[in-house]
């Protein structure tokens, strides 16, 4: 059951990051594939137990063909609503290199909420210290799980954790420095 | 609810080993000024903590390496800290095992006398001592380097033969004092797989002092020393 909740929660993080159109580029670059192939092989990889609808697959490539990005083959004899074979253009190769090339915006997450907690029980006097034990507690909690879930799962899995590891510790450091300046930021905040 | 900051009580299982209201001083510098804390049997219990907090220090006092000016230290129930030193030696070397974060592995000898030397130190015959030893190489990767000696040994590989060492004589606590600590992750990762997988399957209950919350995510439970206290973070966890 927390193999499927970690993979939900994560999915979404690595989605946020990770645009399905361009996704689907660098899957089309591989080799031509058919809808089918591509929602497969996302799902393998990046959905996480969020599985991409067909729907999303196929209204994606009418986009992406649309705008140049890839080029539909000639419909094939068989089952299912589309048996066409989708081929990457130049356009979509650069498109996909540049977005590959372009490094991910260094979103400091954390800051939204748990950064206006501490100054807001700073500023009126409550325990902040507490309240960064209790986002401790949770952060080491996931840790646990997902380092359960390296143990048990397969490479993939164990590359997703990772992900999810390094940043949570990151979190945590900033919780330790900002744990051992609150004396100086409460000064800071009531002034 | 926060569930935080609350007193690191006996653990849920009751102690096999405890410290209770411990306090000891270097000099005029307070090290530990009434630490509480309590590892269930079984369980891995990772010390988390800033440099300079007392994790290190309440390690030592669990172990029997320091005694408490005052407090309570109790292994299975006896009092460790009104032990006199031979006691207390023959305690560490009969039912704890220790890995440091370096190896410290005795240059002189072998990879495999070292790991023999907890048996050897207990009195079993050298063949029997080695021949023990030997089985812990396959088990944790370590087939070939037998014969080697420290400096042939990379820091992973050192660390391992310093595991095999702490975990040979089967002891009811291992306590291990930042075991990644000179490691990079990935090699860290496998020290504390094979320490997690070895601590359970024999059953030896860990403490694991440790700064980095990847390491301590391998326990059962945490608790942060801080200015010489202990602080547990999740009370509600319980060691399976």
């Amino acid at each position: 059951m927390n193999d499927v909740y970690l993979r939900e929660v994560y999915a979404q993080c690595m989605l946020w990051v990770m645009s399905v159109p361009l996704t689907l580029l660098g899957l089309l670059e591989r080799e031509p594939s058919h809808g089918y192939d591509l929602k497969r092989d996302y799902d393998a990889y990046f959905g996480r137990g969020k599985p991409l609808p067909f729907g999303q697959v196929y209204a994606t490539l009418g986009r992406l063909a649309r705008d140049g990005k890839v080029m539909a083959g000639e419909a094939e004899p068989g089952a299912g609503p589309d048996r066409k074979r989708y081929i990457i253009t130049d356009a979509g190769v650069t498109e996909f290199e540049t977005w590959l090339a372009e490094p991910v915006e260094a979103e400091p997450h954390l800051q939204t909420v748990l950064f206006a907690k501490v100054v807001l029980a700073l500023m009126l006097n409550r325990p902040a210290e507490g309240y960064l034990d209790t986002q401790r507690a949770a952060h080491l909690r996931r840790m646990r799980e997902l380092t359960e879930l390296k143990r048990t799962g397969g490479l993939v899995d164990g590359l997703l954790a990772d992900h999810g590891l390094f940043h949570l510790e990151a979190d945590l450091r900033w919780m330790d420095m900002t744990a051992a300046r609150l004396g100086a930021l409460a000064e800071v905040v009531r002034s | 609810m926060n569930a935080a900051s609350l007193p690191a009580g006996p653990a849920p299982h009751g102690g096999l080993i405890e410290a209770r209201d411990v306090v000891l001083s270097f000099g005029q510098t307070p090290a530990l000024r009434g630490a509480t804390v309590s590892v269930a049997p079984g369980e891995i219990l990772a010390v988390m903590g800033p440099s300079g907090s007392g994790k290190s220090t309440l390690l030592h006092c669990l172990a029997g390496i320091l005694v408490p000016e005052s407090g309570e230290v109790r292994f299975d129930g006896r009092r460790v800290d009104r032990m006199g030193e031979a006691e207390r030696s023959a305690l560490r070397r009969d039912r704890f095992g220790f890995v440091f974060q370096f190896g410290q592995l005795v240059p002189e000898l072998t990879a495999e006398e070292n790991v023999a030397l907890p048996l050897l130190f207990s009195g079993i015959r050298r063949g029997a001592a080695l021949a023990q030893a030997q089985a812990w190489f396959g088990r944790l990767g370590l087939d070939g380097l037998e014969q080697r000696r420290s400096g042939e040994l990379s820091g992973g590989e050192a660390q391992r033969v310093a595991l095999a060492r702490g975990l040979v004589a089967q002891p009811q606590v291992l306590f291990a004092d930042e075991p990644t600590g000179s490691l990079d992750s990935l090699t860290g990762e496998q020290v504390m797989n094979l320490l997690a997988a070895a601590a359970r399957e024999q059953g030896t209950t860990v403490v694991l002092v440790t700064h980095e919350a990847r390491v301590a995510a391998y326990a059962d439970r945490e608790v942060i020393v801080r200015d010489g206290k202990v602080t547990s973070l999740a009370p509600d966890r319980v060691a399976s």
